[in-house]
């Protein structure tokens, strides 16, 4: 097993946030993520300390079985601080639930990000492929290649009736969770977002804030996902994603954007230009506001309203402002009021002398 | 208050059923109770009637108590938490479970997706080994010692795949 220097991650920006691949603008990621059980063992539920180190041994034997052998770390979740494990979360690469809960319990990340697998989270296994941008076919090519090299070394739970067993029925059946996280500030602007969630949701679809289950919306940002998890093929499922979920939602925010941009300029302009004018003169900020902000000022570059900032340097910020990311930076523990003085100076000085990133 | 089923008449038979660990509450007018079968027609005794519904009751309490014998969750424990104790639950508490799993995802109950790729070979490997165990008994029950050796050879090299 490697070590792994976290403090090294926080100044990365991940490949997720890349902002660069296919609709950009408004999804931002995609990610695949699969749940499996080891067979002969309880579900976590049930596990004995010395059973839960079992797993976690099986499981690293059995990633290193695979094309991933040598390019991941792990990281055991009980040992690390607090602030890892948050950084952890801030990148998209374990569960709030994993870093908050106990026992003996890990990650393995590959080294680009791209692949994490959480060992003893709700289910022996979650696996997940996580890319800008909408890549949801290659998400699921690749997560499925994964499995289908970790099942030649380790043997999960299977039931001809109800497929891949999970500890909750809820994830039964091919155990996959498809979730795009969009981009859809202008939605909210026009005041429709609440009617475009309500529309998902009809679709059976879950809405979350941006860090997973019990999130805000924090910056405008949704992650949707699937619901149901069996009697369909894992195909079926991410081409209903591609085909129908992603191209409905957005086609709402180009329309809002495109109204905007047509019929209220002023307005859109007003938002843009003072977000902007706020992140580049404020001297203390939390993380909301900040988020909100980058938000507004994230569409204004899109819609080519702002040409003084790039976007790679505002998909930075989002990450570089969160509370772990900016004391990894800092290279020290901030309080509350410490960290807004810190943010918005970072902000500050990306924002007025970006060229120097 | 109206009856339920017909919004007709005036509700007076009023039941509390627990199906699955959930409760309903019905009421209903005696027509349509009637027709429901959850009342006596007239000429069912009223001991009938209670018996039935005792019945009932017990089923619930007994789908409760379903226990798991490997991880030894109950169903009710399942049920306040959630989550599963481990593979076998879904069999043992399978009965309560398929509604749940049917309300869950779209009224889909049969896995129609990725099965595990060793897994037919795995099977195959289990009757293979059962076959040829069975033969060797045969073989050193006949004092067959030279086919015993060689099943035995084959056993012991199929058990290291």
């Amino acid at each position: 097993m490697d070590v792994m220097n976290l403090s090294d991650l926080a100044k990365t920006r991940g490949e997720w946030l890349r902002g660069n691949g296919p609709h950009s603008d408004i999804v931002i990621s995609s990610r695949v993520r699969l749940a499996r059980n080891l067979a002969g063992y309880p579900f976590l539920t049930k596990c004995s300390e010395q059973q839960r180190l079992d797993i976690q041994d099986l499981v690293v034997a059995g990633v290193n079985g695979t094309d991933l052998a040598g390019k991941y770390h792990f990281v055991r979740l009980d040992e690390a601080s607090t602030l890892d494990r948050l950084l952890l979360v801030e990148r998209q690469l374990i569960s709030r639930n994993h870093a908050e809960a106990e026992g003996s319990r890990g990650v393995a990340v590959a080294a680009d990000e791209t692949v994490t697998i959480m060992v003893n989270e709700e289910d022996h296994l979650r696996m997940q492929v996580l890319l800008s941008g909408l890549r949801l076919k290659e998400a699921w090519s690749r997560i499925n290649s994964l499995d289908d090299q970790l099942e030649q070394r380790l043997e999960f739970a299977f039931h001809e009736q109800f497929g891949y067993l999970t500890a909750c029925p809820t994830n039964v059946g091919t155990g996959i969770r498809v979730s795009v996280m969009l981009h859809l500030p202008a939605l909210r602007i026009t005041g429709e977002i609440e009617r475009v969630l309500r529309a998902a949701r009809d679709m059976n679809l879950a809405i979350r804030g941006l860090y997973g289950e019990g999130t805000e919306a924090m910056g405008d940002f949704y992650q949707v996902s699937n619901q149901a998890t069996l009697g369909r093929t894992e195909q079926e499922i991410v081409e209903e994603f591609i085909d129908e979920v992603v191209p409905k939602i957005t086609e709402y925010e180009i329309r809002a954007r495109e109204l905007l941009a047509d019929q209220k300029r002023t307005v859109l302009e007003d938002k843009v230009f003072r977000a902007m004018g706020l992140l580049k003169y404020a001297r203390t900020m939390s993380s909301e506001e900040t988020m909100f902000l980058l938000s507004q000022v994230r569409m204004g570059v899109h819609m080519g309203l702002l040409s003084e900032v790039t976007l790679e340097t505002v998909n930075d910020l989002f990450l570089s402002i969160q509370p772990a990311h900016l004391q990894m930076i800092a290279g020290h523990k901030l309080d509350d009021e410490q960290r807004s003085k810190m943010r918005a100076e970072f902000v500050r000085k990306r924002l007025t002398n970006h060229q120097n990133n | 208050m109206l009856c339920q089923r017909c919004k007709k008449h005036t509700a007076t038979v009023h039941l509390t059923e627990i199906a699955n660990g959930e409760k309903q509450e019905k009421h209903l007018c005696e027509h349509c109770a009637g027709e429901e079968g959850v009342m006596a027609k007239t000429h069912e005794p009223i001991d009938q009637v209670v018996k039935k519904f005792v019945l009932q009751q017990a089923g619930a309490q007994q789908i409760a108590q379903l226990t798991c014998p490997e991880c030894g969750m109950t169903f009710l424990q399942f049920r306040n938490s959630g989550l599963l104790g481990c593979p076998n639950d879904y069999d043992v508490f399978k009965q309560p479970l398929e509604g749940l799993i049917e309300r869950a995802h779209g009224g889909r109950t049969q896995h129609v997706a990725k099965i595990p790729g060793g897994k037919e070979n795995r099977h195959k490997r289990q009757h293979e080994l059962m076959r040829l165990k069975n033969e060797l008994e045969e073989a050193v029950s006949l004092e067959d010692y030279e086919r015993a050796a060689a099943l035995r050879d084959q056993i012991a090299s199929l058990e290291q795949e």
